[in-house]
């Protein structure tokens, strides 16, 4: 298990090595520069400023000076954003996005769970059919809608919680339930048919032919042959949750790191696009490797070991 | 001995878009303590759905005991709560499935697989049931049982697997084991061994076995009792003598006609033409008629009733009834009835 963990460390660097690389030319390949909205700017003074952040340089060389920072841990300088370092900048806008993100996850998934097991125990009845109507409710319709009658009902008419803005625990409240109800929809969907196919499968006739009650056949033989699938579709789900939704973040006013992300890209503040997407890309892989851990642990036929090929 | 299971008149049908599927159609047969009693029949003949119907362990809610009672120990079990019957399986009635290779659970270690049961039943504690687990798989010839138990299905072999499902339905000294073609999925080398295995352990237990099989000579091997099925109903039931020496149902005399042996020179092997009638629409008369080179006029019109050959030998067809032609079995059956005759006498002569 540590020698496979290992190993996937070793190819996780080589990974982030392709992301950089790539995301660098193909962030250079943009039209337009990082000063193009600086009209006040005088010819000589853009020659000073292009001259101080290295831009002047041919790109090769702007890259590998960029790798070498990158190695040493340094993300370089913000263009914009009064030259903060952008380490800061992602310490300071990432926690907001992973606190909603992981929450709506949690939440969204176990709620998920919850109602796909209704829906599969009541197969056929008013319960299922509730239930599958929520779930595509819940995947059909943008999470902006549920956002903004949670907060006009739950925070203007009723007053429970914030409006909006970042602070107290409660201002984490309401995004949440509007970020957790695609997952769950999603996790809802999925546990419903997985489970409906485990109960038809012979090991469960052989649990109830040894007298296992009801309850025993759902959660003891069933959830988990059935959770193996749901693991598949939540790592990619975890990971677009936890990176920030630009426009959940846009609507609550939370200081998260997707509307960082999007205006860095529109003034090309490149440190910045660089820091933010290697980020994403870390969490990706590191969620990656935890579902194939998951995996092994759900289902003992997926073993995992060091020379595995 | 005294009647453990007493099945009257029980029909099983199923609910399809199409209209009703009458998978059993009224059969009537017991089994007494520590007896072991085959069912045969081609697939579809309704021998798997007469023992889903006595766990209580049909699909629901397509299909349903329409009548009829089956009686353990005296007590109607059809009219048992759902509460009830858990207590029953398990404890009093358990079964060995078809197929080893799934019809263990894949993430269960196979020790807590076996335990349950007698955690459930026995109201053993964890330590205890782990105790008797290891002994169980002993008993039913797994090697390194402590190392096995902590094992997934996945770690077995298919005899193996099939060692560990036995192992299962026998952790609480079930009164009834069912063993829904056991051996079926194996290849031969294993059938045998499970087979001697399900002997041994019935003398070691005394426990009573009904035995689901296609397969005539796995019959031969184990069964005191035959009951043939055909299209939901018993058309013969006897003693294994009864029905491997002196055969009356012309069906039966085309299973005993189709099996395979080693010392005959026949070039082909016979079949039985035809196949199984749809039971979602039952022929008049008797189902087996159209199949049947036999067949009287009559049997195209009434059903025939179950005669009575000898005081444990019964089988429905006109054939026995004093106004029929004397009809012998068919050459190649009466040349088999004849081999299974020595076979026994060779045993004998051994013992």
């Amino acid at each position: 298990m540590l020698r496979y963990i290992l190993r996937r460390i070793f190819y996780m660097i080589i990974t982030l090595f392709i992301i950089a690389t790539v995301t660098f030319f193909l962030m250079k390949l943009l039209p337009g520069s990082p000063l193009s909205a600086e009209n006040k700017l005088s010819e000589s003074q853009r020659e000073v400023v292009l001259e101080k952040y290295g831009l002047n340089d041919p790109i090769p060389v702007q890259y590998v000076n960029y790798m070498t920072g990158l190695v040493r841990g340094d993300l370089g300088i913000s263009f914009h954003f009064d030259n903060t370092p952008v380490t800061d900048i992602l310490i300071n806008r990432m926690p907001p996005s992973m606190v909603l993100g992981g929450q709506a996850l949690i939440f969204g998934t176990i709620a998920g769970i919850l109602f796909g097991l209704i829906a599969a125990i009541y197969h056929n009845g008013w319960l299922d059919y509730t239930s599958t109507v929520i779930a595509v409710l819940g995947t059909s319709i943008p999470s902006f809608v549920f956002a903004g009658l949670l907060q006009w009902y739950l925070a203007n008419e009723w007053g429970l919680f914030p409006v909006a803005l970042w602070g107290t625990y409660a201002h984490t409240v309401l995004p949440t339930i509007a970020l957790a109800i695609f997952p769950m929809a999603t996790a809802a969907r999925f546990t419903r048919t997985e489970m409906l196919e485990v109960l038809g499968s012979d090991y469960i006739t052989t649990a109830r032919a040894k007298g296992v009650t009801e309850s025993g056949i759902i959660f003891k033989h069933g959830l988990r042959n059935s959770l193996i699938p749901l693991v598949t579709v939540m790592g990619p789900m975890a990971v677009s949750l936890m990176t920030g939704t630009l426009v959940i973040e846009k609507i609550f006013a939370v200081p998260g790191i997707g509307e960082q992300f999007v205006s860095s890209i529109e003034v090309l503040d490149y440190p910045t696009i660089m820091g933010t997407t290697l980020l994403f890309s870390v969490l990706f892989i590191v969620i990656l490797l935890v579902i194939d851990i998951l995996y092994g642990l759900i289902d003992p036929r997926i073993r995992l070991t060091g020379g595995g090929r | 001995m005294s009647k453990l299971l007493e099945v009257k008149d029980l029909r099983v049908s199923f609910k399809t878009y199409s209209g009703e599927v009458q998978a059993v159609r009224g059969i009537d047969f017991d089994l007494k303590k520590g007896e072991t009693l085959a069912i045969v029949g081609e697939s579809g003949s309704g021998k798997s759905v007469t023992t889903k119907a006595i766990t209580k362990l049909l699909p629901e809610p397509q299909g349903y005991i329409k009548t009829g009672e089956i009686l353990f120990e005296g007590q109607d079990i059809t009219k048992y709560s759902n509460k009830q019957m858990q207590k029953l399986r398990g404890r009093d009635i358990s079964t060995v499935f078809q197929d080893p290779m799934t019809s263990l659970n894949p993430t269960m270690k196979v020790g807590k697989q076996i335990a349950e049961g007698l955690i459930k039943h026995r109201k053993m504690s964890k330590a205890q049931a782990r105790e008797k687990t290891i002994e169980l798989l002993e008993l039913v010839g797994i090697p390194q049982a402590e190392k096995r138990l902590n094992q997934f299905p996945h770690q077995f072999s298919g005899g193996m697997r099939q060692r560990a499902v036995v192992a299962i339905a026998l952790a609480c000294n079930p009164k009834i084991l069912i063993a829904d073609e056991p051996t079926t999925a194996l290849d031969v080398t294993i059938q045998a061994q499970i087979l001697e295995l399900m002997k041994d352990i019935q003398r070691e237990m005394d426990s009573a076995i009904i035995f689901i099989t296609h397969d005539l000579g796995v019959v031969a091997n184990v069964a005191d009792r035959v009951a043939v099925m055909y299209a939901g109903k018993i058309v013969e039931v006897g003693t294994a003598d009864d029905i491997f020496y002196n055969p009356k149902h012309p069906y039966t005399w085309g299973l005993l006609g189709s099996m395979p042996t080693l010392d005959s020179d026949e070039e082909e092997l016979f079949a039985i033409p035809g196949s199984p009638p749809d039971m979602l629409n039952p022929p008049e008369g008797d189902a087996f008629a159209p199949r049947n080179r036999f067949a009287l006029e009559i049997d195209t019109q009434m059903e025939p009733p179950m005669f009575q050959v000898s005081d444990t030998h019964y089988a429905a067809t006109w054939l026995l009834h004093e106004y029929a032609p004397k009809i012998e079995p068919p050459e190649s059956v009466q040349r088999r009835m004849q081999g299974f005759a020595s076979m026994d006498d060779g045993k004998d002569g051994e013992a």
